[in-house]
């Protein structure tokens, strides 16, 4: 009997919460590390038992978290994240330099072939590894040391590097995203590093063919076919179908095509989901109707799905790392809310029910799908 | 014994109580109560002061006898009664919040 077990952090620590295949009766342990904001967790597809989590606090500084035995336990690991040799500066609020300042971790990624491998992307911006379980990190400086270094620029959330998406096994491949930089690909397993934002448009770049400076705040993707690549930007929603080196609009119907989350149903490359939201100055959804927008054209056509979900009253948001889809059968969709729900489809979006709804604030929603 | 008075989420991440009793062999100064708290604890490194400058992090405090020890010099001796332990050291997150 297969079962899921979704991974929630939270402005005030993380819940695990645990379901048969049916995805109808949950079980909800926590808080962990009470009080902590855990900007995300994630278990290796490896070693499902290995959970790692990002434990972060503005007052203490960061904590890498780690657990053997699917999330009951857990182990404090390193958390020294020491930029590669010089730091060198990127561009401040003010257009100024400012040198590189590690604050904390937003996204960890578990290696798609080793338990033990593990990338963090990080604020100020960078991206790391540890090939030993966590208690040791290594930054990957070629990213940082790519020309546009200097260029980046934090946006009001930070400048966080918040999307990892890993490649097939052996391909080298890797794609990180940075807001307000964008997107970078690497197919040299991180060594070295294109900036891939050709295509992308900001209102309040001048340049259109600025290679960085975009917001983007999540990428995508299925495994097949592996150049396919989605995007949710500050404004629209992006596709690309050649890695990354050029991106067309697919925002077609959406109400709004400001949103943070996006996502790719497990067995159908071309049906995405994303999440839209009112505006950049109105982080909450269009009309007070909180609606998850399907779209199974890859885009353009979507269908609003909100059976089972807030139509009035509903003002919260949905942050970029807060949805994610399990990989049984019938497709489970999962997000989470600034109001602290957790939302659950067991049938690809058609309908959704609660799974908990008075936690803190949701960071991230990671699921893991266990045979 | 100094006593040292921790925040809540050190005290979770330490699994220690409100207070630990520590050994400090050395002059008792701000420095010397942090290195006998990191070696008695190590996954408090990096938590109060940054492990590579060992700058107090800026939303940590230091309150003893009454008086923010915050920002004196980190090798100052400390009071008398801290060395004697008896007054703590009290190691405080920034109040803030709404």
């Amino acid at each position: 009997m297969s079962s899921v077990r979704v991974l929630v952090g939270t402005r005030k620590g993380a819940f695990v919460l645990t379901s048969d295949g049916k995805r109808q009766k949950w079980d909800v342990s926590g808080p962990f590390f009470g009080g902590w904001e855990i900007y995300h967790m994630k278990g290796s597809p490896v070693n499902p038992e290995r959970i790692y989590a990002s434990q972060t606090s503005s007052w203490f500084g960061q904590m890498i978290q780690r657990s053997d035995d699917g999330g009951k336990t857990w182990e404090p690991v390193d958390k020294k994240f020491d930029y590669d040799g010089d730091t060198g500066t990127h561009q401040w609020y003010d257009g100024t330099p400012h040198p590189w300042e590690f604050k904390r971790v937003w996204h960890l990624e578990p290696s798609l072939s080793d338990a033990e491998t593990v990338y963090a992307g990080v604020e100020d911006a960078a991206l790391f590894r540890s090939t030993d379980g966590g208690r040791s990190w290594h930054e990957l400086p070629g990213l940082r040391r790519h020309g546009s270094g200097s260029q980046w620029a934090p946006g009001a959330g930070g400048m966080g590097l918040h999307t990892i998406l890993l490649g097939p096994n052996g391909s080298g491949r890797m794609f990180i995203a940075i807001s307000a930089a964008g997107a970078f690909r690497s197919d040299d397993a991180g060594e070295t590093w294109k900036a891939i934002n050709r295509g992308l448009k900001s209102e309040y770049i001048p340049d259109p063919n600025a290679e960085v400076g975009h917001c983007v705040h999540r990428i995508a993707s299925h495994p097949t076919p592996p150049d396919v690549l989605f995007m949710q930007k500050h404004w629209d929603v992006m596709r690309s179908d050649d890695a990354g080196d050029n991106w067309h609009e697919v925002s077609g119907n959406l109400p709004s095509d400001f949103g943070f989350v996006i996502d790719v149903h497990a067995h159908e490359p071309e049906t995405i989901y994303v999440v839209p939201i009112k505006s950049d100055s109105e982080h909450y959804p269009p009309g007070g109707k909180l609606r998850v927008y399907r779209s199974r054209t890859g885009g353009n056509e979507w269908e609003a799905l909100e059976n089972g979900l807030p139509q009035q009253d509903c003002y919260v948001n949905v942050l970029r790392d807060a949805m994610a889809v399990d990989s049984l059968d019938s497709c489970g969709v999962y997000f989470g809310t600034t109001g602290g729900q957790v939302y659950a489809s067991a049938d690809a979006g058609d309908t959704w029910m609660p799974i908990v709804r008075d936690l803190p604030a949701v960071l991230s929603v990671e699921v893991q799908t266990l045979k | 014994m100094i006593r040292v008075v921790l925040p809540f989420h050190l005290q979770t991440l330490a699994k220690t109580g409100p207070e630990v009793k520590l050994e400090v062999a050395a002059a008792v100064t701000r420095d010397s109560i942090l290195d006998a708290l990191e070696n008695a604890y190590p996954v408090l490194c990096g938590t109060i002061r940054d492990h590579v400058t060992l700058q107090r992090r800026p939303l940590v405090r230091f309150y003893a006898c009454g008086q923010d020890l915050s920002h004196h010099p980190p090798d100052a001796p400390l009071p008398e009664a801290i060395a004697s332990g008896a007054e703590p050291f009290l190691i405080i997150g920034a109040i803030a919040g709404g």
